[in-house]
C-alpha cells in the first residue's frame, strides 16, 4: 500500500505562489478560491526575526477529521496512497467538514460541495506530480510514497529535521516541513 | 508571533462569501457554467473565432510568456479550443520548464473582461475617459493624418514612442522609418539605467538583461536591497534558490527583513539611503587588510592605487553612525566575502534608481565585485552568447540632422539609452524642439515615471496620444485614441536572439485567437505604415513571412520553431578560463578603479558618500518593491493573479504601529511631504522593517476607472513620488526621496 505525502523545504520556498497559480488553473479552482497557500511566520524582534515560508493545503491525514464526520461518506480516503478525497455527487454541503479540519484546508465550491487538494490525484495516476510541485521555480517540493524507502520523500525525512502543522490535533498530517 | 498568515486574501474570505448562499440556490442561478467539465473553463467566454476552436481534446502550443520581461519559453494548453493553462517549456533554458507565478497566470490576461476590446477615440477632455468606438481604419486615419500634420509643422523627430518590452519592436520600426529615434522606456531612466551606466564606467559592459549573474555557481552571494523571491525573474530566483540549498552563504542588505533575508547568513539592517558607505567601509577593509583578488587586480586593474588611497577615510567605525551597521558586522561580512572569492557575488540589483546617486552606488558595487575578481569568472559574471539571426534587410531609416531630444546638450554624458523623462522635459519646455506626439506601449507611464502631474502636464502640450496596450491602465485614460493590443497568447511578435549563458531562439505564436476586435503589434505597425506612405518599410505579406524569412537567413527551420518554441544553439565559452578574451572595452582596456572619463567629465573619478536627507519629524521614508505574483502596474486585472494578491499593505514597524495605535488589518491613507494622500491601504504592522521607513509593493491603487477590478484597491506608490532626484552622470530619476505619514481613517 502506497502512502503518499509531499515534503516542502521551507530553506528553498521563497513564497512566490506558483503553487497556489499552478493549482488555480490545473483545476479550475474558480475566482475567490484557492486550494493552497502561503503562509509566513515570522518570529522574534527587528533585527532578528526568524522566518519560515510553507506552501500550505489539506494535510492528507491518516486519522482525517472531515472523513469522520462526513454524514453521506462523500468525504473519503481514496483507494491509492491514503488520499483524501470528495465525492461531489454525494457532498451536501454541510460543512461539517470545513469545521473539522484543523487547518482549514477546505471550502465549499459554487457548485455546492466541499472541495480542497487533491494531491492532483487525476495526474498522480498518470505518474506525473501535483500541478504546485511540477511548476515550483524552487524545486523545495517533493511529493511521493512514504512506504518506499528509496522514494525522494522518505530519503529527505531521512536526512533532514522536518516538522508538520499542528500534530497535536492527533489528525497525523503528511505535509512534511522541512527545516 | 504570526506575521503574515495567509496572504491569500481570498482564501481568508471563502467562509464569508459563500456560506450565506446554499447548495441548492446555488444550483439554480450557477446552471453548468462552472462545471468542472472538460468543455467549460471556469474563467470566461472563450475565444471567438480561434482556428484551434473546434479541436476536440488537449493541444500543446509553445509560445514565450509576456507577464514580465524575461520572456520565458511556455507551453499553452489548450482544451476543446479553449485555453487552459500555461506551463513552462522544458527546452527553454530560462525557465528549465517552470515558470513564475505571474507567468502561471497569463490566462489570466486572455480572460481579463476588463480589457480593451475595440479601438476608441476621445470624445471630450483628456483624462475623462470618455470614448467613442470606432473601426481599425477611422483610428489608423485619424493617427496618419496627425502624424503628418506633426511632421509637416515639426519635422518627424516632434514624435516618440515609449514602449516595453520586445512586443514594441514593429513600433520601434515604424518609427525610425517615419524619421524619429526618439525612442525610450521606463527600464533605463527609471529602472536599471544607473546599474548599467555604473557597470559600464568600470568593466566597459552593462549588466545586461537578463542579468549575466552567475548566481548558481556562486559560493557566497551579497544582495543590496535587491529582494530576490519577491523580485520574482525567474532564472534568478530559481538560481537564488539552488546556491542556497547548496549551501552558498548569503549577506542580505536592507532596511526590510525580505524573503531573502530571512534565509541570510548575515542580515544588516541597514539604514535607507547610506549602502554607499558601506560598500565604501567594505572596500577599504578588503583594501587594508589585504583580503581582495590580488592577482586579479593587479592583472586588470587600472588606477587602483588611486582608488585605494580615495577610500582610506572610509573605516568600518566611520560607516556605522551612517549606515547602523556595527563595525564588527561590517568586518565578518568583508571577510566571509573574501574567504570565497572568486566566487563572491555581489549583485547588482534592477531597479537601481534610489537616492540620486546611484551611477556612483553602482559603480561602488561594480568596484567591490571587480575586488573579488569575478567578472568572466564562474560564481560571477559570466559573458552572455547569442545565436548568429541577421536582422531583416530593411530599406535605410532616413536621415536626421537633430539629435535625439531627451539630453540637450548631452548633459548627462553617459546616458547610452533615451531618457523618457528627458522626453517628458522637452515636450513640457520645447527645448531643444518641440515633441508634439506620442505613442506609449505597453508602459503605464502615469506609474512608471515620477510625479504625475509633470507627465500630465506633458501630455496636456501634445498633439496627439496614442495608446496601445492590452489593458485601459491610468496613461490610456489620457489618450487621443486608444488601440487594443492583442494579449501574448493571440499573437506573433518579434523573435526572442536571447543573450544568456547559452544561444537561444524563441517564438512567440498565437495559441487562441483575440476575443473581440484586438490586433497585433506588427500588424498596427504595418497598416499604419501603408497610411503614412511608408509601406515599403514593411515588405513582407504578414508576419510569418517576416519571421520564416529572419530564420531560414540563420539556417533555422522555422516549422522546427513553431512545434518546438525554441531552438538552442551550441554551447559557447562564457568565462574567461573557458577562452572568452579577456579584454573590457573601457578607454584603457582593463578595469576602471580610477575613471578617468569620469574625472574629465567632472564627476568622482572613485566614488563618494553623499548623506542623504533624513526623514522630517512624524514622516517615514517611502520605500517601494515588487510582489512575485505581479508585474508592475500591469497585472491588477487578471483575475487570477488578483486572486494570489489583491491589494498591497504598507509595511509598519510594530513599535511605530503601537504607538499610532494601528494594528494589522487596519485602513489608513498615507501622506506625502507635499501634502498628497494615497487611496486607503491596509496597515501591516510588522517586525520585517525598520523604524525610519514604510514599504509597499508597487503597481496597485489605480484610479483608472476602466481597470473595475483593481480601481482603487491599495495605494500607488507612484502618486506619492512628488519628488525625485535626477543623476548627474546618467539623467535617471531617483524615487527613494519621499516621506509619508500616516492618516487614519475617522
Amino acid at each position: 500500500m502506497a502512502r503518499f505525502a509531499m515534503v516542502i523545504d521551507t530553506k528553498k520556498c521563497v513564497g512566490c505562489m506558483d503553487c497556489v497559480v499552478a493549482c488555480k488553473t490545473e483545476n479550475r479552482v474558480p475566482e475567490g478560491f484557492n486550494r493552497d497557500w502561503i503562509t509566513t511566520e515570522a518570529r522574534g524582534k527587528f533585527p532578528s526575526v526568524q522566518m519560515e515560508i510553507r506552501s500550505e493545503r489539506c494535510n492528507h491525514c491518516d486519522n482525517p477529521p472531515c472523513v469522520h464526520c462526513c454524514p453521506t461518506g462523500a468525504s473519503h480516503v481514496h483507494t491509492l496512497g491514503g488520499v483524501v478525497l470528495v465525492h461531489h455527487d454525494l457532498c451536501i454541503g454541510c460543512k461539517a467538514c470545513l469545521a473539522s479540519c484543523p487547518y482549514d484546508a477546505r471550502f465549499i465550491h459554487p457548485e455546492g460541495y466541499a472541495d480542497k487538494c487533491t494531491f492532483c490525484i487525476h495526474r498522480v495516476e498518470k505518474g506525473m506530480d501535483p500541478a504546485c510541485v511540477s511548476v515550483c521555480p524552487t524545486h523545495c517540493m517533493y511529493f511521493g510514497d512514504l512506504e518506499d524507502p528509496h522514494s525522494p520523500v522518505s530519503r529527505l525525512l531521512m536526512a533532514r529535521r522536518y516538522h508538520a502543522i499542528a500534530p497535536e490535533a492527533g489528525t497525523d498530517p503528511q505535509i512534511y516541513y522541512l527545516i | 508571533m504570526f506575521d503574515s498568515l495567509r496572504h491569500t486574501a481570498a482564501h481568508d474570505g471563502y467562509g464569508v462569501k459563500m456560506d450565506s448562499i446554499s447548495r441548492r440556490k446555488f444550483l439554480k442561478i450557477g446552471g453548468t457554467s462552472l462545471a468542472l467539465t472538460a468543455a467549460a473553463g471556469p474563467l470566461g467566454k472563450a475565444a471567438a473565432g480561434s482556428s484551434r476552436e473546434n479541436v476536440r481534446g488537449v493541444q500543446k502550443i509553445p509560445t514565450f510568456c509576456d507577464l514580465c520581461f524575461w520572456k520565458c519559453g511556455a507551453i499553452a494548453y489548450v482544451e476543446d479550443g479553449k485555453l487552459w493553462k500555461v506551463e513552462g517549456n522544458p527546452l527553454d533554458p530560462l525557465s528549465q520548464g517552470r515558470l513564475c507565478p505571474r507567468g502561471s497566470g497569463g490566462v489570466g490576461a486572455h480572460f481579463d473582461p476588463d480589457r480593451l476590446k475595440y479601438p476608441l477615440m476621445r470624445k471630450s477632455l483628456r483624462g475623462k475617459e470618455e470614448w467613442v468606438q470606432v473601426t481599425w481604419d477611422e483610428a489608423l486615419t485619424f493617427i496618419a493624418d496627425k502624424m503628418n500634420k506633426i511632421k509637416a509643422e515639426h519635422g518627424p523627430e516632434a514624435m516618440a514612442l515609449f514602449s516595453h518590452g520586445i512586443g514594441g519592436n514593429f513600433l520601434k520600426h515604424l518609427f525610425k522609418a517615419y524619421g524619429s529615434a526618439n525612442i525610450g522606456a521606463p527600464s533605463f531612466a527609471q529602472c536599471r539605467g544607473p546599474r548599467d551606466v555604473g557597470f559600464r564606467l568600470t568593466f566597459g559592459e552593462d549588466v545586461a538583461s537578463p542579468e549575466r549573474t552567475d548566481i548558481r555557481n556562486a559560493r557566497c552571494l551579497v544582495l543590496i536591497g535587491s529582494h530576490l523571491g519577491e523580485n520574482m525573474h525567474n532564472t534568478q530566483v530559481q538560481e537564488f534558490s539552488e546556491a542556497v540549498a547548496n549551501g552558498a552563504s548569503l549577506i542580505v542588505v536592507d532596511p526590510r527583513v525580505s524573503v531573502a533575508a530571512g534565509k541570510a547568513k548575515y542580515y544588516l539592517p541597514i539604514k535607507p539611503g547610506t549602502d554607499m558607505a558601506l560598500l565604501l567601509a567594505w572596500m577599504n577593509l578588503l583594501v587594508s587588510e589585504k583580503l581582495y583578488n590580488q592577482a586579479y587586480v593587479d592583472r586588470y586593474g587600472f588606477g587602483f592605487e588611486q582608488f585605494a588611497a580615495e577610500i582610506q577615510p572610509y573605516t568600518p567605525e566611520w560607516a556605522y553612525p551612517e549606515t547602523g551597521i556595527e563595525p564588527e558586522l561590517i568586518r565578518a561580512t568583508a571577510r566571509e566575502m573574501a574567504r570565497y572569492l572568486p566566487a563572491t557575488l555581489i549583485h547588482p540589483g534592477r531597479h537601481a534608481t534610489w537616492y540620486g546617486d546611484d551611477t556612483q552606488r553602482s559603480r561602488a558595487i561594480a568596484l567591490l565585485n571587480a575586488l573579488m575578481g569575478n567578472w568572466g569568472v564562474k560564481g560571477g559574471f559570466y559573458y552572455p552568447v547569442s545565436m548568429e539571426v541577421p536582422a531583416y534587410p530593411y530599406p535605410a531609416y532616413p536621415h536626421s540632422d537633430r539629435p535625439k531630444v531627451d539630453n540637450p546638450d548631452n548633459r548627462y554624458p553617459f546616458a547610452h539609452e533615451v531618457n523618457t523623462n528627458g522626453i517628458r522635459k522637452a515636450t513640457i519646455s520645447g527645448v531643444p524642439y518641440p515633441v508634439k506626439g506620442w505613442f506609449v506601449n505597453a508602459t503605464n507611464l502615469i506609474h512608471a515615471l515620477p510625479d504625475e502631474q509633470e507627465t500630465i502636464r506633458a501630455i496636456q502640450n501634445l498633439d496627439l496620444l496614442v495608446v496601445i496596450d492590452v489593458i485601459p491602465a491610468e496613461i490610456a485614460g489620457w489618450a487621443d485614441v486608444v488601440l487594443p493590443e492583442s494579449v501574448y497568447l493571440e499573437r506573433f511578435d518579434d523573435l526572442n536572439v536571447e543573450w544568456f549563458r547559452e544561444p537561444f531562439v524563441a517564438l512567440r505564436q498565437p495559441v487562441v485567437a483575440a476575443p473581440h476586435d484586438q490586433k497585433p503589434n506588427w500588424w498596427i505597425a504595418k497598416k499604419l505604415a501603408e497610411k503614412l506612405g511608408l509601406g515599403h518599410y514593411f515588405p513582407w505579406k504578414d508576419v510569418e513571412e517576416y519571421l520564416a524569412y529572419r530564420l531560414n537567413t540563420a539556417g533555422l527551420d522555422y516549422g522546427r520553431l513553431k512545434r518546438e518554441g525554441i531552438i538552442r544553439g551550441e554551447k559557447q565559452p562564457v568565462y574567461f578560463a573557458e577562452g572568452v578574451p579577456d579584454v573590457f572595452p573601457t578607454p584603457s582596456g582593463k578595469i576602471e578603479f580610477y575613471s578617468l572619463q569620469l574625472a574629465q567629465a567632472g564627476f568622482d573619478p572613485v566614488p563618494k558618500y553623499t548623506q542623504p536627507a533624513p526623514p522630517p519629524d512624524g514622516y517615514f521614508r517611502l520605500l517601494f518593491g515588487r510582489a512575485p505574483v505581479h508585474s508592475f502596474s500591469r497585472t491588477q486585472s487578471n483575475r487570477v493573479l488578483m486572486d494570489m494578491l489583491d491589494e498591497n499593505e504598507v509595511w509598519i514597524n510594530q513599535d511605530i504601529a503601537t504607538r499610532w495605535g494601528l494594528k494589522s488589518g487596519d485602513y489608513i491613507r498615507l501622506k506625502n511631504q507635499d501634502g498628497v494622500i494615497s487611496n486607503r491601504i491596509k496597515v501591516k504592522a510588522t517586525e520585517r522593517i525598520r523604524t525610519d521607513c514604510v514599504y509597499i509593493i508597487h503597481g496597485f491603487g489605480h484610479n483608472a476607472r476602466q481597470l473595475t477590478y483593481a480601481y482603487q484597491k491599495g495605494a500607488s506608490d507612484a502618486q506619492l513620488i512628488t519628488r525625485y532626484k535626477t543623476d548627474p552622470i546618467m539623467g535617471g530619476t531617483a524615487m527613494n526621496v519621499n516621506f509619508v505619514t500616516f492618516e487614519l481613517e475617522a
